[in-house]
């Protein structure tokens, strides 16, 4: 098709077709088009099962309840694009919520508690993305030598659950602000929505956001263009550390207490929303925001087992591993497409 | 495509204008390998420079060390009269050097305008402004005269569309020196025609054009003058239009025609008698897109064709078409002049049609396996994996392999990978003839091996040709192309430009005469 029109005096590629291209769906947006999907059907076949299914109260609990997993899926996004993975992330959420545990049964001040206990993932992310990087380990190996490390720093931290009564997390953790008369919203809610929007902004507005994808793309390209290749893939494990610190502290507010054993899998839970999101595991597509409908989905599917009252709780996972399997399979149909 | 007088006449005159690049000794070494040995380049605004040479001469590795990629070892780099060493390729864009590389070097999940001003994107309060992004986007692409839509994603479009948007991002930087590494390979005349339009209207804003190309008529079309380089080294710069093609070809392979004639005092073999009428294998219309052009070629039992050209013109893609290696989407072969279906190695191999690779450690030899193990792998592979070559047999065909071959050490237990080059090319030809082909493709045989067992493998290739064994010679050395062949197929930017009968008159220069020219049918 291009061919024949080079040989006229200007090249136009897309105005051959304008008629199909205006009803044509971009690729990039089809993963997250069956997202939406996913979510519409979920909310169709629970509001037609149970009356009060869909009300704001059981809608608001579904962000609440999971506002730690919003906050460490939307960090999972950033590697996930460049087309690393994070598995370090449940480890240090649970890291983080010990570490301010033991911060304020030993007296120290919420001012001081939450700022270090964020800096906790903050500095793990930085470890991982400089082996990453300087020794150029596997994320794979490196987030799972990170998973091993934090997760027994727990146990030295808090060998068994501490309790938190710390005046700030417990307003934190007691106060709603109803919004549009039955829907409620948490400060926790509050931080998983700000964190998300900072990120929005940040991949889609900043020239870091850009090269995160252009990473995911083609990391040798980017390098070739001239891209900081290098402090970019080291801030991805940086941001995705850092969510998984304040997912600790939103954890914290959750369960008012710190266990070693918190959050043992959830960086799979991370992963599983964002793929059933629709970002590709390959790296250099998706969105953020498919990641939080991606949460939503797997907060959905257990409030309907919830709701439909006899399955076991069991049943959760082998619909999000269905869901996933159909996902992970529909990226791979879209990327033989496209080839 | 344009002849060569009038693409010469952008930079003609003389030059008083200062060289922007000026790379003096430039000396890089990799373990084992002197890539680069004292060499010297300058490019000037407003022209456009060919950097020629065959595979491994040094051309990719002189723009990497000019862009930052490879650290030079010695030497200096002057840009615009200050001497440079930079770090990689983002320093060197900030000074205006951009490289459009061979691959395609963009994002294709991004759209057009992304990738044209990723790392440029105009900014408002440390945000993209996208729209205006969009538009200065849109400006670079005019002034290439491609009219696209910047929000389109880069793998909507073409090859050579994306081509010329790589070309609007190296331009953004306002490039002062633009290196096109192969821009033409995987593009077809028309869309050559259209980039070379894009590249005189930026040599005649005065961008310095440092061009790539295996392809002399494109480099006769466009470039100003050129420089030659040959095993990592210097061999001259020259003024394209004073220097003829022959000259050329003969720079780049090293060999001056008087020196080549000598050696044609070589036993010549008679020409076989041609006892079947009719081909052994027939291909017709035989190609492959992009890997080379439909080609038609005879191949008769008890005969030895040549296959001539510079390296990369195409010899090794036609013989993995002919054995299966590679799939063709055009045209057919006939076996005994019966239609075959040629579509894997296997069937080739079913067919008594094997190929030796021109990579004897990669495609080969398989190192760890002891010299018994490689000969009887292809023989094994032949009968299947249930039906055992016995042990009595394998020593019958391995010995006798090795005492033919003269195989040194003489010892079937010896690990393959601790032989020398000449006797693991002597292993893979056992192995092969071991399955008693009817046709027998070698492709670079003699590389990298001694002169003794060099000529130990041609006086092999010619008694196996009169006993009857079809034989599909490649070599860069058109001496022994000469020295075995009854007919010779000019290979030339991957397409067979002609065919010769190699009888007594035919010299080297002919061939040379043949590949520079580019055969009788241009």
């Amino acid at each position: 098709m291009a061919t024949d029109q080079l040989t006229s005096p200007t090249v136009s590629d897309s105005s051959t077709t304008p008629s199909r291209r205006r009803f044509r769906i971009d690729d990039r947006y089809i993963p997250v088009l069956g997202t939406v999907i996913v979510l519409v059907v979920m909310l169709a076949i629970g509001g037609n099962l149970y009356d009060n299914f869909l009300t704001g109260r059981v809608m608001a609990n579904v962000l609440i309840n999971n506002s730690f997993l919003v906050v460490l899926a939307v960090g999972m996004t950033f590697v996930i694009l460049t087309g690393g993975i994070d598995l370090s992330v449940g480890a240090v959420l649970a890291l983080s919520t010990c570490v301010s545990a033991w911060m304020f049964t030993h007296g120290w001040s919420a001012a001081i508690t939450i700022p270090v206990a964020i800096l906790v993932g903050t500095l793990i992310g930085l470890a991982v993305g400089l082996m990453i990087h300087v020794f150029e380990v596997q994320p794979f190996i490196a987030t799972l030598a990170a998973m091993f490390l934090a997760r027994g720093l727990c146990y030295i931290v808090a060998p068994e659950s501490i309790p938190i009564e710390d005046p700030t997390i417990v307003a934190l953790s007691t106060t709603h602000w109803p919004l549009f008369g039955t829907f409620d919203i948490t400060p926790s809610g509050v931080i998983a929505l700000a964190v998300v929007l900072i990120a929005f902004v940040t991949l889609h507005y900043t020239r870091f956001g850009r090269t995160v994808y252009a990473i995911g793309g083609s990391e040798q390209s980017a390098r070739l263009m001239g891209l900081p290749v290098a402090r970019t893939k080291v801030l991805v494990y940086v941001i995705s550390g850092t969510c998984a610190g304040i997912g600790g502290l939103l954890f914290a507010v959750f369960s008012r207490s710190g266990y070693s054993l918190t959050g043992v899998g959830m960086e799979l839970d991370a992963i599983a929303a964002v793929v059933i999101g629709g970002t590709l595991l390959t790296g250099g597509s998706g969105f953020v925001l498919g990641s939080v409908m991606g949460v939503v989905v797997l907060g959905l599917i257990q409030t309907i087992i919830t709701f439909q009252g006899t399955l076991s709780s069991w049943w959760t996972k082998i619909f999000i591993g269905a869901l996933l399997l159909v996902f992970v399979v529909l990226q791979r149909i879209l990327a033989i497409r496209r080839r | 495509m344009m002849t060569a007088t009038n693409a010469s006449s952008g930079a003609s005159d003389e030059k008083p204008v200062q060289p922007i690049v000026v790379m003096t000794g430039i000396t890089l070494s990799f373990p084992g390998v002197k890539a680069l040995d004292g060499v010297d380049f300058r490019l000037f605004p407003g022209e456009v420079h060919a950097l020629m040479g065959e595979n491994g001469a040094g051309k990719s590795t002189l723009i990497k060390a000019l862009t930052g990629v490879y650290t030079i070892d010695d030497g200096r780099i002057v840009v615009d009269g200050q001497e440079r060493s930079f770090s990689g390729p983002a320093q060197a864009q900030d000074v205006g050097i951009s490289t459009v590389y061979q691959e395609v070097n963009l994002c294709d999940n991004l759209s057009v305008a992304e990738n044209i001003m990723l790392g440029h994107e105009v900014r408002r309060a440390g945000m993209v402004d996208w729209r205006s992004t969009r538009r200065r986007a849109a400006e670079h692409l005019r002034t290439m005269n491609l009219d696209i839509d910047p929000r389109s994603s880069l793998d909507s479009h073409s090859l050579a569309v994306q081509q010329l948007v790589a070309i609007s991002r190296a331009m953004v930087v306002d490039a002062r020196v633009l290196i096109l590494d192969e821009p033409t390979s995987s593009l077809d005349a028309e869309e050559v025609a259209r980039l070379f339009d894009v590249v005189r209207s930026l040599r005649d804003r005065g961008v310095a054009i440092l061009f790539v190309s295996h392809f002399l008529d494109q480099v006769y079309a466009i470039s100003d003058r050129l420089t030659v380089l040959r095993n990592g080294t210097l061999v001259g710069e020259y003024r394209t239009s004073e220097l003829p093609r022959v000259e050329l070809v003969q720079k780049m392979i090293g060999r001056e025609l008087a020196v080549l004639e000598k050696l044609e005092e070589a036993p010549k073999r008679s020409v076989a008698e041609r006892s079947d009428t009719q081909p052994f294998v027939q291909a017709i219309g035989l190609g492959r897109k992009g890997s080379i052009e439909p080609f038609d070629l005879d191949v008769y039992s008890g005969e030895v064709v040549g296959l001539a050209g510079l390296l990369g013109s195409g010899r090794t893609e036609l013989a993995r078409l002919l054995y299966g290696a590679d799939r063709a989407d055009h045209g057919e072969i006939r076996v005994h002049g019966e239609p075959a279906r040629i579509r894997t190695p296997r069937s080739a191999l079913a067919r008594g049609i094997v190929y030796s690779s021109e990579s004897r450690k990669t495609e080969g030899i398989v190192g760890d396996l002891t010299v018994r193990e490689n000969i009887t792998l292809g023989l094994q592979a032949e009968r299947g994996w249930l039906r055992r070559v016995s042990r009595r047999k394998t020593d019958e065909v391995v010995d006798g392999y090795i005492k033919a071959l003269g195989i040194r050490p003489a010892n079937p237990d010896a690990v393959a990978g601790n032989l020398s080059g000449g006797n693991q090319q002597k292993v893979l030809l056992a192995r092969w003839l071991a399955t008693q082909p009817k046709l027998l493709i070698l492709d670079e045989p003699t590389r990298g091996i001694d002169v003794g067992a060099k000529a130990e493998i041609q006086r092999l290739v010619a008694e196996l040709a009169s006993d009857g064994m079809a034989v599909v010679f490649i070599s860069a050395e058109l001496e022994e192309v000469l020295r075995l062949s009854h007919r010779i197929a000019v290979m030339r930017d991957r397409r067979k430009v002609g065919e010769i009968a190699n009888d007594d008159d035919v010299t080297t220069d002919d061939v040379v005469h043949l590949i520079a020219s580019g055969g009788p049918e241009v």
